[in-house]
């Protein structure tokens, strides 16, 4: 348990370093922008004391070490700097937005996890057969698709003919049953790619798994094949799904995005877009660290649970 | 069309995919060497319907010009014609034949794609090669560099450069290249960790060969199939990705013909129950699906897993 | 079941086979393994497989639980076990055999063991699954059998995961866990293959024991002849997939009759004259107090000296993390040693090769113990062996396609057969020689021999001792000989290094060696290597005492 406590503390550690230096690099990229961030948003024609003027307002006229140190300490603090574009807290626009992803992240993640798990272990347990070969080549397919290709798709199959909304129009105070139905088509085109990218990857795990000896002992020992499955393949296959499930949690993240603009729903990935349309700096920097934090954190989950599942860290002498 | 007519089309146009896959293997069989047809005999339908797809691309590609009706960006008439010669897949939103974008596109998107997969392949390859060769701090250094890169979500950290550097196809192509580099950096990084640590290898650093004989004469060679396959992977993914942010409108700009961009400029159609949008975005699924199937064979091959 | 099972007639054999083929599927084609073979065992009996790599035993012996591996299938014959035809039984039918009555025994036991579940519910799952026993009975049982085979602290081994107990350890379990169900027949798939001696013969000792109490009975497959000869009462040989002979041991061992089985027992008696010590002369090599690891904390070799002269072979022998590999990196200057130097004909190496002049690095050559890894598959013969007669003698055009066809006869190669091939489509040993090539290529004075020996079967290996005899005195070479195997060490050494965990235990001439008195932990070494006669083990035990053989003779010492 202690190299458990350990090794934890230690993953922490690392995820915490990434993300301060992931930091770094959001807030170096910007230093790197080619010209004056207050000329550009004051357009060529504007007068050099206006320009000063937003410097000083932007606290641009501070050397780069002391902005830093100021725009970490305000994100730690919920601080996100004001938006360009709006005027406005980039806070109070980050917060509503992050709820109604978060919900549609979550929304799919309920129903891909424990589909994509079920369908990766049936295709592992009849492998080569015509249902292992027809859900692989489905699932290929699944993957190769744009997310815009699928939602698209979606909306003229089932939303031209009324059973679902195209436009994924909530609020936070759109009741549960509402936002559920309303959310379909998004989570349904979520659920289509990523489950593919899921049930591949867990097959794969599994199928590693049944080559290596001992799984040979248990069929020698004259071990039932379900038993096989569950008792010898599984916990050890627990680390590398936990893995995937992660991983494709976290590519869900980027899928978001396209899914929002495709269905104009009203998630931080609109916001993210329309930041980087209008070259809103201060949003872009706060939802880039929002998304990556949020992979980061996924990762480090991951590698948590899938380390303490395994015997050989949980006893050491 | 009805959900229903689709269930029913479906199998019917799976069914015609595969038996031109089988067709265009035969075809290739009897016309490349033994060595190569014995290869070839190895591909499964969907491979070899992924291979005659791709070829049909790359012609397109290539001839887009013959092929094409119209010119690239040619404004022929009102916005949005139905399907109708002379425009057998209608107009755009700005009156351009939808059908002589669609050829020039499999130029403009396949092309960059493939640029930006060959250009962040050399540089990831290299690297993650002489990364594994020097071992110790260097590689503790880049590894954890590119650790760090790679904690941001591929789309997001694109879409945070392409604010900074704007949305100039060099700028596109550098900023994806980059970050796609990281990933083939990670697989070239381990498979030349497997190699590094054979024993020829070792002969050969105590022979005192260089670093530049041990990765291109010792290491490369030995290395090709695992990165030939993930050449196609990463190309499936780049595509994907300049198709994503073409649909964003970050993609390449107008007013180059790209299929994201199509879909974008034509969304508004789907809503009056026009597929014309869903055609340049099946354009881009099926040759993901069929660079997808043609690396699922030489994977599978590559494993040596038995039937 | 059917009621054929019943037929328990002492008469009967146990287990026949007749006439069986088998196919495995090599490149998508189907190729012979085993080409029609007849086996009968009695119950009680003992029969030991023996042949090389790729003689099909390992698959004659799953055949003999109705078990074929993805890739392989049973073409033709029958296999029948107490009178059921295993080959016409179904899945199920199969199953309810398997761990049973008909047991295995692998030959990775760390591998072949679930990393995830403790040592007892592996041992209790088949009595359980089978209902031979409950959960308790079976656990007392795997005490009992436990404390049988000298595991330490029985009452609680079991509760122990596979990867906290030791290699010979978990191969003693593995055995305990084939005779959960007191099954009449076990498989023994070469279960000492991957163990160091002084290990091996515990878990020998053990196996064996164990198979006479409960008189059951065996397959022992195995590529050693001593080994098999200690635990078998009859011995069939094998060469790809056809039977060559078989008879009991002691007439096997005494008298075979085929040229192959002869050509097998010969291997053993190869040894070369020593080969006079030139004095005067400064040594070729000479290792000075190295103490050297990976680690700054830990040391792998300590304060090891020794030195090796012009023309002499010097065997460094011990077991697997005795230091003998590290010593060879350190020669090499892969490893920098933390205090100490090694010489070269008096003058001192750099430590780090990166920093050794062209002809240092020509002076000191390498010859790996796995041909498969030491030639870039990449590369033909050719260019391998061009490579190093190109960088260090400069030769070019016509003088180096000479130079690599002379080097080709030197290895008893026909240069146009062989000159423009890739490794892969050459044999193992074939593969060893291209090694050598490569090495004296260099034109250097002396080559470290890395185990060269042991991942081939005998005859080839002995070709390849022959040969660096050979190549010694023509080309005045010094050889360090890196091994864990006494035969080879008494077939070539001038001299003998014996190491144990990084220090020099003992070193000196081969004559003193193999005579008495020894250290302590060279005599346990010298005595665990089986040798070619049935009686062997059971004299050993007699003299030693079963409690004072492998580890706990090992521990015994400190």
């Amino acid at each position: 348990m202690k190299n458990l406590i350990i090794m934890i503390i230690k993953r922490l550690a690392l995820g915490v370093l990434t993300l301060f230096l992931l930091s770094l690099l959001i807030f170096l990229s910007v230093e790197a922008l080619p010209g004056d961030l207050a000329q550009e948003i004051l357009g060529q024609q504007a007068t050099p004391e206006a320009v000063a003027a937003i410097r000083r307002q932007l606290g641009l006229d501070l050397p780069p070490h002391i902005r830093y140190i100021e725009w970490l300490g305000g994100m730690v603090q919920g601080d996100f700097g004001t938006s360009l574009a709006l005027k406005r807290p980039i806070i109070d626009l980050i917060a509503p937005r992050l709820q109604n992803t978060l919900f549609l992240t979550l929304y799919t993640a309920c129903i891909a996890v424990p589909l994509a798990i079920i369908l990766g272990m049936m295709a592992s347990l009849f492998r080569n057969s015509y249902f292992d070969r027809i859900s692989n080549a489905t699932a290929l397919s699944a993957i190769s698709m744009p997310e815009f290709f699928v939602g698209y798709i979606l909306i003229y199959f089932l939303a031209l003919s009324g059973y679902f909304p195209s436009m994924a129009n909530i609020t936070p105070s759109t009741p549960l049953l509402e936002k559920l139905y309303a959310c379909f088509l998004p989570a349904l085109t979520l659920t289509l790619v990523v489950t593919a990218h899921m049930m591949r990857m867990t097959r794969a795990a599994i199928i590693n798994i049944l080559a290596l000896p001992y799984i040979e002992m248990a069929h020698l020992k004259g071990i039932k094949p379900s038993r096989i499955i569950f008792r010898h393949a599984l916990p050890n296959a627990l680390a590398p799904i936990v893995n995937v499930v992660a991983l494709n949690l976290a590519y869900l993240i980027t899928g978001v995005v396209i899914v929002e603009i495709v269905f104009v729903f009203p998630g931080l990935g609109q916001l993210m877009v329309d930041g980087v349309r209008f070259r809103d700096v201060p949003v872009v920097q706060a939802s880039s660290l929002v998304f990556a934090s949020a992979y980061v954190g996924l990762n480090l989950l991951a590698d948590i649970i899938s380390t303490a599942t395994n015997p050989r860290l949980m006893r050491q002498k | 069309m009805s959900l229903i007519s689709v269930l029913i089309w479906l199998p019917i146009v799976v069914a015609v995919s595969l038996g031109a896959g089988w067709l265009f293997r035969q075809t290739l069989i009897r016309l490349v060497n033994a060595p190569t047809a014995k290869f070839l005999r190895t591909a499964p339908l969907t491979a070899s319907f992924g291979m005659l797809t791709i070829t049909i691309y790359v012609t397109c590609a290539v001839f887009a010009p013959l092929i094409a009706p119209f010119g690239e960006s040619e404004i022929l008439s009102a916005s949005f014609e139905p399907w109708a010669a002379p425009y057998i897949l209608g107009t755009d939103n700005l009156g351009r034949d939808v059908f002589t974008r669609l050829v020039y596109g499999a130029r403009n998107t396949v092309g960059i794609a493939f640029l930006i997969t060959a250009l962040a392949f050399v540089a990831g390859t290299l690297l993650g090669i002489y990364s594994a060769l020097k071992g110790g701090i260097i590689d503790q250094v880049v590894g954890r560099l590119i650790d760090v890169l790679m904690a941001i979500p591929s789309l997001i950290f694109s879409l945070l450069m392409l604010t900074i550097f704007g949305t100039s196809v060099i700028s596109l192509v550098l900023v994806i290249a980059t970050i796609d580099s990281t990933r083939v950096f990670r697989l070239a990084r381990s498979v030349a960790l497997n190699i590094v640590q054979l024993d020829y290898i070792e002969a050969a650093k105590l022979r005192g060969e260089s670093t530049v004989y041990l990765i291109t004469r010792e290491i490369l060679p030995n290395a090709t199939a695992p990165l030939a396959a993930e050449f196609g992977l990463r190309f499936c993914f780049v595509f994907l990705m300049i198709s994503s942010l073409s649909f964003l409108g970050l993609g390449l700009q107008p007013p180059t013909a790209d299929w994201g961009s199509m879909v974008r400029d034509n969304a508004e159609l789907i809503s009056f129950g026009d597929i014309t949008p869903l055609i340049p975005a099946g354009a881009i699924a099926i040759l993901t699906i069929a660079v997808n199937f043609v690396v699922d064979w030489l994977l599978h091959r590559a494993s040596g897993l038995k039937d | 079941m059917s009621p054929k099972t019943t037929n328990t007639s002492s008469s009967a054999p146990l287990l026949t086979m007749r006439n069986v083929h088998i196919k495995g599927l090599s490149d998508e084609t189907w190729v012979d393994i085993i080409n029609g073979v007849d086996l009968d065992l009695n119950r009680g009996e003992v029969l030991g497989l023996i042949g090389e790599s790729g003689a099909g035993k390992s698959t004659l012996g799953l055949a003999a639980m109705g078990f074929c591996r993805d890739g392989c299938k049973i073409t033709d014959g029958s296999i029948e076990f107490d009178g059921l035809d295993l080959l016409s039984q179904s899945r199920q039918q199969l199953r309810q055999l398997r761990g049973r009555r008909i047991a295995y025994v692998a030959q990775s036991a760390a591998a072949s063991f679930n990393p995830a579940h403790r040592l007892i519910d592996q041992f209790c799952e088949a009595p359980l699954k089978h209902d031979v026993m409950a959960r308790s009975e079976a656990e007392t049982y795997a005490t009992s059998l436990y404390e049988r085979m000298n595991l330490p602290d029985p009452d609680e081994f079991g509760l122990r995961y596979p990867h906290e107990v030791s290699g010979g350890q978990l191969q003693r379990a593995m055995t305990a866990m084939a005779l959960s169900c007191r099954p009449d027949l076990i498989i023994f798939d070469e279960p000492t293959t991957a163990l160091d001696v002084t290990t091996q013969i515990e878990v020998l000792a053990a196996i064996r024991d164990i198979v006479k109490q409960f008189n059951t009975a065996a397959i022992y497959i195995s590529h050693d002849l001593a080994v098999v000869a200690q635990m078998a009462d009859t011995i069939k040989v094998l060469l790809k997939g056809d039977e060559v002979e078989q008879a009991t041991t002691a007439k096997m061992l005494k008298s075979p009759k085929e040229d192959y089985t002869k050509s097998l027992w010969a291997v053993r008696e190869y040894a070369r004259a020593e080969q006079p010590l030139v004095t005067g002369q400064q040594p070729v090599i000479e290792i000075t107090n190295v103490t050297a690891g990976y680690s700054p904390r830990q040391d792998i070799l300590k304060d090891v000296s020794f030195a090796i002269h012009k023309r002499r072979t010097v065997a460094v022998v011990g077991e697997s993390g005795s230091g003998k590999s590290t010593t060879a990196r350190v020669i090499t200057g892969l490893l920098e040693p933390r205090m100490g130097s090694v010489s070269f004909a008096g003058a001192p190496l750099p430590a780090n090769y990166q920093d050794r002049t062209r002809d240092q690095l020509r002076h000191v050559q390498m010859i790996y113990q796995m041909a498969d890894t030491a030639l870039n598959p990449k590369l033909r013969i050719r260019d391998l062996i061009a490579r190093p007669a190109a960088m260090y003698l400069g030769l070019s055009g016509r003088a180096l396609e000479d130079r690599v066809r002379d080097l080709l006869r030197m290895i008893e190669m026909e240069p146009d057969q062989y000159i423009d091939r890739l490794p892969s489509e050459l044999s193992g040993g074939q593969k060893q020689r291209i090694g050598i090539a490569r090495a004296i290529a260099a034109e250097p004075g002396f080559i470290i021999c890395d185990e060269v020996t042991s991942a081939l079967d005998q005859l080839v290996a002995e070709g390849i001792l022959k040969l660096l005899d050979r190549l010694q005195s023509e080309l005045d070479l010094s050889y360090m000989f890196i091994t864990h195997d006494l035969a080879t060490v008494r077939a070539i050494a001038d001299e003998v290094v014996v190491m144990k965990d990084g220090n020099v235990v003992e070193q000196g001439p081969k004559s003193e060696m193999f005579v008495p008195p020894h250290h302590a932990y060279t005599e346990l070494l010298l005595g665990s290597v089986p040798e070619m006669d049935p009686k062997w083990l059971d004299r050993l035990l007699e003299s030693r005492g079963a409690d004072n053989i492998g580890d706990a003779a090992i521990a015994r010492m400190k």
